[in-house]
């Protein structure tokens, strides 16, 4: 019965459970955890985006036999970092969503970036955020709020 | 992106009959008892049905003022801007307001627009919304006064309401949650005075949204985040191939996947129910069908486009006949000729369709980020076997649409239903399904922007006048065959098929558009801003090398022609304006061309005009560096939402216009995912700079006129840079 621990709780996942269940929708279906969306299923759109030991992960294309014992995983729910609030306050400031199934990926993303780096250059927002789709095309909002937010933080 | 624009009600200004304004509003002072109905859509459904809400407004004891929206809020804003109007004239504070999707009832939440059917598209929830929402701000406050006049003794026009506090001279104050009881006692005032535009607080002023909190900490409900008690989810297996049938299926196929529950078979396809996803789509996997594709589309693109070709030799149904096109055409001095082709394009909506449903014996429930109440509310009610008004629809915010989710086919939402119909005949009444699409399913569904073919000929005289313009069309018509044919397809015309082309606003004394409608069997819909997605693309790219025939500056070009369009031309210069036209571009690096390109293009009352400024490099591509956008939408109510309009929209278009391409071969759908449907992301969205012309106009939405100038205004600038004349989307300059 592997042992995980999700935004600090720790979750036995039955033995039961395929392996291949990928990690999204232990999030999702057992766990109720919704902030992390399904949107490909394919790593391609960030929808999912967690933090695994601190690293943001598509959780869509993480199986749960992928995940060691006492793993690490954070979401959007759990995202209690000082660079995860500067930039909800930033996405809330700026209006950044729109239809928002998007956003939890955003910012699971930017709040990574603003973590590893205080002041991001365009070139590097476009780098970390290359990997989260948004279809209502908020990216002006998305990058001034990551800015927004590194300011914040300064 | 629904092009029903009927006639909107005409409607006072100021002051309303009291027989209107009870149609509008009856149930206003029964919302201001209040606490009758909580409505969340993650619990249960209650045993017995609790007490209607009033229709726009309910003020609660704990001095929350509850806005009851009736359009979908999918990110263009509505679950703010509707709020804004009932504060506006209630003179609440922001603070205090609330937002609540509407239950689908046309008899209180019907689009203005659309006679008696509720639901949201071509851009018109501000627009229908704009008295209907302020009334019934105004008549909640006046029950608010002559509640606190009674209490006080004093004449409720000596009483001042302001940001939520009604007070009087002599020092007495409330909230509007203490006088909630009271006002609820009220009669409903027979009329009520709107305010003068220039006594705004709120409209035209800066409003935050009232979902940016929940979208950016996880907690927004989605459709695709609905859990009830003993919920299933369901993933269907879809024929491979548009009209194909199911011949038969294997149940003993899923034997012993874990967690599948049930196989039923549903109108297009077979499915899997289980415990969860996974499990759900591991069945699907698993599940063996045997299609029958006698009557199925086995066509691919080269054989739609070689009989496009075909009908664009010859005359279509017109749709648009000034003078004689031919003939000025045949006599100019110089004539030019182009040929535009453009592809199916996917929705793709950040949140793949699906939906909830729950069937019991008089009643069917769904949980769904509704667009199209009353046509998906008829849909369910004949795929269940129940009225209408037995079947309840619990609105949630959508992962976007772009016009997806209002499909006259009611396809996912009725594969829902009949889910939770086979589990009901088969015994298992009152479970509530999920149906969930994966994002293969949604990109292979169907529902495509029609894939068009355009030719347009045009003739200048001596002077560099154009004197003819024949504009032919063809493509599949998205209204014939659903329920709106009978009242938008015109003398054989689909209106949604040349809308921007047959509103041409430049003034050409011969200008004929006509139309063929070929049949396909590739499903279509609309797409956010529909036929302008396509005719803003031939028409001002082809106006534009016009101009450049004539040895004309673009902008100039265009301004002289629009002296019976003043809003196209005060949107078109103050663009230019903005982006310093006529002042050379900052050159590129060593080997780069820099271009500049212009667009213009009205859509449902929306006047929009772009700058594009664009860098191509040695090898020929090229990277849109910044966009200014003027935007003409009368009363901005949200300047800040129109400004993300407009970004958005020019994000989505861009993305089309760059990647777009849904292609058939042999009828199998050869996109799936965003590995081989590319769409935008954020390294190659460019800066943009919002204009709002200032207006007095009411107001005019702003969801979809974003989009159609950006691609023509794209193509241009690569013109300019490199003086290649892109006919085919999505662009390339290879």
């Amino acid at each position: 019965m592997p042992t995980i621990f999700v935004n600090k709780d720790r979750v036995d996942i039955a033995s039961s459970v395929p392996s291949d269940t990928p990690l999204l929708w232990i999030l999702r279906d057992n766990l109720n955890l919704t902030g992390t969306k399904f949107g490909c299923g394919m790593a391609l759109c960030g929808a999912c985006t967690v933090y695994i030991e601190g690293k943001p992960t598509r959780s869509c294309q993480t199986p749960l036999s992928a995940l060691k014992t006492g793993v690490e995983i954070t979401t959007i729910e759990g995202l209690k970092t000082k660079e995860g609030a500067a930039v909800q306050a930033a996405w809330e400031k700026l209006d950044v969503p729109q239809c928002g199934y998007c956003q939890s990926g955003q910012v699971m993303a930017a709040a990574a970036l603003l973590a590893a780096k205080k002041r991001p250059t365009d070139a590097d927002i476009d780098a970390a955020m290359a990997g989260n789709i948004c279809r209502c095309a908020t990216y002006v909002r998305i990058r001034a709020a990551i800015k927004e937010a590194a300011k914040s933080l300064a | 992106m629904n092009p029903m624009r009927m006639r909107p009600r005409e409607l006072q200004a100021g002051t309303i009959t009291r027989r209107t304004f009870l149609k509008a509003t009856a149930a206003t002072g029964a919302g201001l008892t209040l606490g009758l109905y909580v409505h969340d859509v993650g619990a249960q459904a209650p045993a017995t049905p609790a007490p209607q809400p009033n229709a726009f407004i309910r003020i609660g004891t704990d001095n929350t003022v509850t806005v009851i929206v009736k359009h979908l809020e999918m990110g263009q804003g509505t679950f703010t801007g509707l709020p804004t109007l009932v504060a506006e004239e209630l003179d609440a504070a922001w603070s205090q307001i609330r937002a609540e999707g509407a239950p689908a009832d046309a008899s209180r939440y019907n689009n203005l627009y659309w006679g008696p059917s509720q639901g949201t598209g071509g851009s018109t929830a501000m627009a229908n919304s704009f008295e209907q929402y302020r009334q019934a701000g105004a008549a909640a406050r006046a029950m608010l006064v002559a509640a606190a006049a009674q209490q006080w003794g004093v004449p409720a026009e000596s009483i001042e309401v302001k940001a939520g506090v009604v007070s009087h001279a002599n020092g007495k104050k409330a909230t509007f949650g203490q006088l909630a009881d009271a006002a609820a006692k009220q009669p409903v005032p027979a009329s009520v005075k709107l305010k003068d535009a220039k006594d705004f607080v709120l409209i035209g002023k800066h409003v935050p949204r009232t979902d940016s909190k929940a979208k950016s900490n996880g907690t927004a409900r989605f459709t695709q985040d609905v859990k009830l008690p003993d919920m299933l989810t369901a993933v269907v297996a879809h024929p491979p191939r548009f009209g194909a049938r199911v011949k038969s299926f294997d149940t003993d196929s899923v034997t012993g996947v874990p967690g599948v529950r049930f196989v039923v078979g549903v109108p297009n396809g077979v499915a899997v129910v289980a415990t969860s996803f996974w499990a759900a789509k591991k069945g699907r996997d698993a599940l063996k069908v045997v299609w029958d594709e006698a009557e199925a589309f086995k066509y691919s693109n080269a054989d739609i486009m070689a009989e496009y070709k075909k009908l664009a030799a010859t005359p279509g149904k017109v749709a648009r006949n000034d003078g004689d096109a031919a003939k000025a055409i045949d006599g100019a001095a110089k004539k030019f000729e182009a040929a535009f082709e453009f592809p199916y394009l996917a929705h793709a909506a950040m949140e793949p369709m699906n939906c909830v449903a729950k069937l019991g014996a008089d009643r069917c429930e769904i949980w769904n980020g509704e667009q199209f109440h009353t046509a998906d509310q008829a849909a369910v009610a004949r795929t269940v076997g129940l009225k209408p008004e037995q079947v309840f629809i619990n609105q949630v915010y959508a992962g976007g649409s772009f016009g997806r989710r209002a499909n006259p086919a009611s396809d996912f939402v009725v594969e829902a239903a009949a889910v939770a119909k086979a589990l009901a005949v088969g015994g298992k009444p009152n479970i509530p399904v999920k149906l969930v699409w994966t994002r293969e399913d949604d990109m292979k569904g169907g529902y495509y922007r029609p894939a068009y073919l355009h030719t347009i000929r045009a003739g200048l005289d001596a002077n560099g006048n154009i004197v003819g313009w024949q504009h032919r069309i063809v493509g599949q018509s998205i209204l014939t065959g659903t329920p709106f044919e009978p009242m938008l397809v015109k003398n054989g015309v689909d209106g949604t098929s040349v809308e921007g082309a047959s509103t041409l606003p430049y003034t050409i004394p011969n200008l004929a558009v006509d139309l063929h409608s070929p049949s396909i069997g590739v499903p279509v819909l609309w797409w956010r801003s529909v036929g302008s997605t396509h005719t803003a693309y031939s028409t001002e790219t082809f106006i534009d090398e016009l101009a450049a025939a004539a040895g004309k500056d673009p902008v100039a070009f265009r301004v002289a022609l629009l002296d019976k369009h003043p809003r196209h031309r005060a949107v078109l210069e103050l663009a230019a304006a903005k982006a310093d036209w006529g002042k050379p571009l900052a050159p590129g690096k060593a080997g780069e061309k820099r271009g500049r390109g212009v667009a213009v293009h009205e859509s449902f009352k929306t006047y929009v005009a772009q700058v594009a400024e664009v860098t191509v490099d040695k090898d020929g591509k090229f990277k849109v560096d910044r966009v200014v956008c003027a935007v003409d939408c009368g009363i901005a109510v949200n300047p800040d939402n129109v400004r993300a309009q407009m970004e958005g929209g020019i994000g989505f278009g861009l993305s089309a216009a760059l990647y777009g391409a849904i292609t058939v071969k042999d009828g199998v759908v050869e996109q799936s995912n965003f590995h081989d449907y590319p769409v935008l992301r954020i390294g190659e969205m460019p800066a943009v700079d919002v204009h709002i012309v200032p207006s007095t106009e009411k107001p005019t939405g702003v969801g979809e006129p974003g989009v159609p100038p950006i691609a023509p205004a794209v193509a241009n600038a690569l013109a300019a840079a490199t003086g290649k004349r892109i006919r085919n989307l999505p662009l390339s300059l290879a």
